[in-house]
């Protein structure tokens, strides 16, 4: 999937600057845009490096095991097959803990580290399990109680009021998980039944 | 954030974990994960770019403008709601952009605001964590994902309408 999307967009994006003549300033996005993304690279390595370090910490610590047993409850309907004291899971609700805090660069590497922990339950394939769709779909759909980036720019941009679209934010974002985890689960439950 | 670190820090010592080497253990199995993401970032960000270079994304906002007309959805959004999923950097320039344009109190404001803070960088984060583990076979992942990134787009505009503006 991942494979075709990429391509069009490649292909389109070409085909769009034949046609509107822009074919000298996408040579030098071809060039330019792999060095912007070497660069965008080296800033995540220093986040990256720095937050698995802590949360290294805090799996040694058993910090994890107390996040994963608050958010279990919750969690344990939704990956019905992953044990509750696994790596996996600890790793997921740490991840999500993270995302719910708004904490984007912690959570990336813990997220990072639920997928290898599911691609060795998953045995290594090459096809997605049904615990990683649900999983990365969580990821895709935001959810964060207090979107502080969101404000911060609103209130820099002068708005009178930067907190006033949050309760908005919650019932947008609360909608579109609802919607990802139903079409994930359905998608799951349809190939067993066919499989 | 930092005061995250400080609770995570501070538990650590109280269960005698020996922090600072676990940290850089840590630190070395980052520079692991990074090694796996940077071909996927690499490839992700020269398409986006090649994407808003060459006039593309224009392309598409205009042939999605009837549909953006029907619900409700501020044109000058378009564009934002159409890079958010593959580039948050990108849509958080628009969303600046927008923010300037028509104050970040005006009805687009509001509707860029909540769309910003109910949506993801869909692509990004898909490619990435199934790029890591070197899955190919994603199944429906990626229509669950575009699914809720339409909802965050609809219901953007429907509670914006019923906070602010009192009608549907």
């Amino acid at each position: 999937m991942i494979n075709y999307i990429w391509s069009i967009i490649v292909i389109l994006s070409v085909i769009c600057s034949i046609f509107l003549g822009n074919t000298e300033s996408l040579s030098s996005a071809f060039i330019d845009s792999a060095a912007s993304a070497v660069n965008l690279i080296i800033t995540l390595a220093g986040v990256i490096c720095l937050w698995s370090g802590i949360m290294r910490i805090a799996a040694k610590s058993g910090l994890t095991a107390v996040f994963a047993r608050l958010f279990s409850p919750l969690l344990k309907p939704i990956f019905p097959r992953l044990d509750r004291e696994s790596e996996a899971f600890g790793c997921i609700t740490m991840n999500l803990t993270a995302n719910l805090l708004g904490l984007g660069n912690t959570a990336t590497p813990l997220g990072l580290k639920a997928m290898r922990e599911l691609q060795r339950l998953n045995g290594y394939g090459d096809t997605a399990s049904d615990e990683m769709v649900i999983f990365v779909v969580m990821n895709t759909a935001s959810m964060q109680l207090i979107p502080t980036m969101l404000a911060t720019l609103r209130q820099s941009s002068g708005s009178s009021a930067p907190f006033e679209i949050i309760a908005p934010v919650w019932i947008s974002s609360g909608c579109a998980l609802a919607v990802a985890l139903m079409i994930a689960c359905t998608g799951n439950k349809l190939k067993r039944r066919l499989g | 954030m930092p005061a995250f670190a400080a609770v995570i820090l501070i538990f650590g010592l109280i269960k005698r974990v020996r922090v600072f080497d676990e940290f850089t253990e840590g630190a070395k199995e980052g520079l692991g994960t990074l090694y796996t993401i940077a071909p996927s970032v690499l490839g992700l960000v020269f398409a986006v770019s090649l994407l808003k270079t060459s006039g593309a994304v224009d392309v598409i906002c205009s042939a999605l403008k009837p549909a953006a007309d029907f619900l409700g959805f501020p044109e000058e959004l378009v564009p934002m709601a159409l890079l958010r999923p593959v580039s948050g950097s990108g849509a958080t320039a628009l969303l600046v952009q927008v923010f300037q344009d028509s104050g970040p109190d005006s009805f687009a404001g509001r509707v860029a605001s909540v769309l910003a803070g109910s949506s993801e960088t869909t692509f990004y984060a898909t490619a990435m964590y199934y790029g890591c583990v070197r899955i190919k076979n994603i199944r429906h992942t990626l229509v669950a994902a575009v699914a809720a990134d339409l909802t965050a787009a609809i219901m953007s505009v429907i509670t914006v309408n019923l906070f602010f503006y009192g009608n549907q």
